[in-house]
């Protein structure tokens, strides 16, 4: 995958850094991120973070640094679907560690581990400002809440059947 | 029913569009602020109206206000704290998501108060559908006039930008939030200098609630002093609570701070009771960082006085045996929840987002995280309890930022109130694998010292 950016893209990061002061353009690079992770394959290499880099003037390490502080940001290949699922007290105390368990047995996989299809991975994380809509997950930019077992079955077919007619 | 002010048009069908939140009545703050009023006055109602700030520390926001310093020719910042990470917090959400001009309508006002013509919020990372939301409504509000250049023909410019960050709760803090909008790790500044001196870019900056700046829209509307008449001695106005735990209805609710705890969780037009006709057992009454409460001390004052809905009650009795209102994430746990496991989550989720800076916080969490795990999986030893104590002592007040108490305090109220659980997981590690200790006294009456 090459690592450059389409030109609506640019025109859309030249927008953003117009948002703050002048010269401080480093202020954009947590929004650059996000959309370098979703261009260019859900992680950032050090290619792609160098490239970041370049596109906003910065010192790589200055990217790099951010990049592995904030915790949606991937350091490593994650699944086509992540299965964010909260396990903070307030989800715990309705049921969110059942949710968990189930969903590593029909995957089999650990959590934080990924499918061997590269498909689903599960990544337990603490609270994500849905308490009351317990017990809950991130899927990409969307949650899911009130998870029951049923529910979560449904989410896997779901994700199987669009990349189905996808492909 | 209680009086509502943020959500009485919540519901209306369509509020989130321009159109309709006009017809309602929206927008009327910006009109009557920047056509009749001078910043001056704006701040006046606002320290009038004892709001209080609503993330969680409770400073006066008209105070803060007036702090802001205004050197000649240095642009000064308004930053909206969208972050919303405190377990058991989910109110801002639910402003922005249901009735997003409300919180551009209190920003216009509070910009044009503090002189701000760039206006960030900054929003967590993972509410991504919500800086959608936010980002329309600011377009519409732009397309009518209400944001850009000459605002209404008042001479007041002012830009809003919805900045994402990317997980991490500490960038709730104001000054790791600063750091973040500075496209940097979220490490909190040492204070002084204060935002209000030199906060973004070295500005002067006040950095606010979600519902802190939703509020500033009644109190202009209405005036402060309408507002202060509502509530109870220095728990003015409405707070938004967010419920959740064990409840039959947990959600948002948006009090007047004059109802008891009882009836906030019994009552069915707030919580609804304890789900499964179970009893209570504990609840945290103001988000994760404040102290947890037993049943009997949560309904009843040490003194063995209702306990209310406000600041200054919930607070009753300190650290011994109150609490606080903090950001007001009400989580209650009815009598099969395990409070050393509920902990355990606790000391992990600030294990997990503490950024580093200081050692007591990086090292203090990682260690009682370790060991309430070990108590919690039938490995505790019996001197366990007692450091766990010295370690959030040492913790506490030793820091940069405030991440290090708030790391300490629930561990320290667990242990003050539910020793006895924790000694029976530590002498039958095995049962407590099982089973869980279950109510046991914690919803006893409490024997009232007679007063003279
Ligand atoms: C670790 C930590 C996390 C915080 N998280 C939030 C948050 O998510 N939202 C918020 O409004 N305030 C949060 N605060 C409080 C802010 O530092 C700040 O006091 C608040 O945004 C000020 O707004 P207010 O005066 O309107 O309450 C946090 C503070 C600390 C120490
Ligand atoms: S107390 Fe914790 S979170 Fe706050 S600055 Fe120190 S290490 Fe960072
Ligand atoms: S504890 Fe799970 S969303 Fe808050």
């Amino acid at each position: 995958m090459s690592t450059q950016f389409s030109e609506e893209k640019l025109n859309k990061i030249k927008e953003i850094v117009t948002h703050y002061p002048e010269g401080e353009q480093k202020s954009a690079l947590l929004p650059v991120l996000h959309l370098a992770q979703q261009e260019f394959g859900g992680w950032l290499d050090v290619p792609v973070m160098d490239y970041v880099a370049s596109l906003l003037s910065l010192e790589p390490i200055e990217v790099y640094e951010v990049a592995t502080f904030y915790s949606m940001y991937n350091m490593k290949p994650v699944g086509k679907f992540m299965f964010e699922v909260c396990q903070t007290g307030p989800c715990m105390l309705r049921g969110s560690d059942d949710i968990i368990a189930y969903i590593e047995q029909k995957l089999s996989i650990k959590a934080g581990e990924t499918t061997n299809d590269g498909m689903f991975t599960l990544k337990p994380v603490e609270c994500l400002g849905a308490c009351g809509y317990a017990p809950m997950m991130q899927l990409g930019n969307y949650y899911r809440e009130h998870l029951t077992k049923e529910k979560v079955d449904q989410i896997i077919d779901e994700c199987r059947t669009s990349v189905a007619i996808n492909n | 029913m209680g009086r509502k002010l943020l959500l009485e048009k919540a519901h209306v069908e369509g509020i989130r569009t321009y159109e309709v939140y006009r017809r309602e009545g929206g927008y009327r703050s910006v009109e009557k602020a920047l056509k009749s009023m001078t910043p001056e006055q704006v701040v006046e109602e606002v320290k009038k109206s004892g709001l209080r700030g609503r993330g969680g520390a409770g400073f006066p926001a008209g105070m803060k206000w007036s702090f802001i310093a205004k050197p000649e020719g240095v642009p000064r910042h308004l930053v909206c704290n969208a972050d919303e990470s405190e377990p058991g917090t989910f109110k801002d959400r639910y402003l922005m998501e249901f009735i997003p001009h409300l919180l551009i309508e209190g920003l216009i006002v509070s910009s044009f108060a503090l002189g701000s013509n760039a206006t960030y919020v900054y929003i967590r990372g993972e509410y991504a559908w919500i800086a959608g939301i936010l980002e329309k409504a600011i377009d519409e509000a732009k397309h009518n006039g209400f944001l850009g250049k000459n605002i209404l023909g008042s001479g007041f410019d002012c830009e809003i930008y919805i900045h994402r960050g990317a997980g991490a709760y500490i960038c709730g803090e104001e000054t790791a939030l600063i750091e973040s909008l500075e496209g940097k790790r979220g490490n909190p500044r040492i204070k002084p200098p204060f935002p209000a001196i030199k906060g973004a870019w070295g500005r002067p900056t006040v950095v606010n609630n979600v519902e802190t700046l939703c509020a500033v829209v009644p109190i202009i509307n209405d005036g402060g002093e309408e507002y202060a008449r509502i509530g109870v001695g220095k728990s003015t106005g409405t707070k938004l609570l967010s419920a959740c735990g064990n409840i039959n209805k947990p959600g948002i609710y948006e009090i007047d701070m004059t109802i008891s705890v009882e009836e906030f969780i019994y009552s069915d037009e707030y919580c609804g009771g304890i789900a499964d006709g179970k009893r209570l057992k504990a609840c945290i009454p103001g988000g994760s960082s404040v102290p947890i409460l037993p049943a009997n001390l949560l309904l009843k004052t040490a003194k063995g006085e209702t306990r209310y809905m406000n600041y200054e009650s919930l607070a009753d009795g300190g650290f011994a045996t109150g609490s606080m209102m903090g950001s007001g994430g009400f989580i209650v746990l009815d009598e099969d929840q395990c409070v050393v496991r509920h902990t355990m989550t606790l000391a992990r989720f600030y294990h997990h987002e503490s950024c580093g800076q200081c050692s007591p916080c990086r090292e203090g969490t990682g260690w009682m995280e370790k060991i309430l795990k070990n108590i919690e999986y039938g490995k505790g030893k019996p001197s366990d309890i007692d450091l766990l104590w010295d370690i959030q002592r040492k913790i506490e007040g030793n820091t940069i930022c405030p991440l290090g108490d708030a790391a300490a305090w629930p561990v320290a109220a667990a242990i003050r109130h539910f020793r006895d659980e924790f000694e029976w997981h530590i002498t039958n590690p095995v049962a407590a694998q099982q089973r869980n200790f279950g109510l046991a006294h914690y919803a006893d009456p409490l024997e009232v010292a007679a007063t003279a």
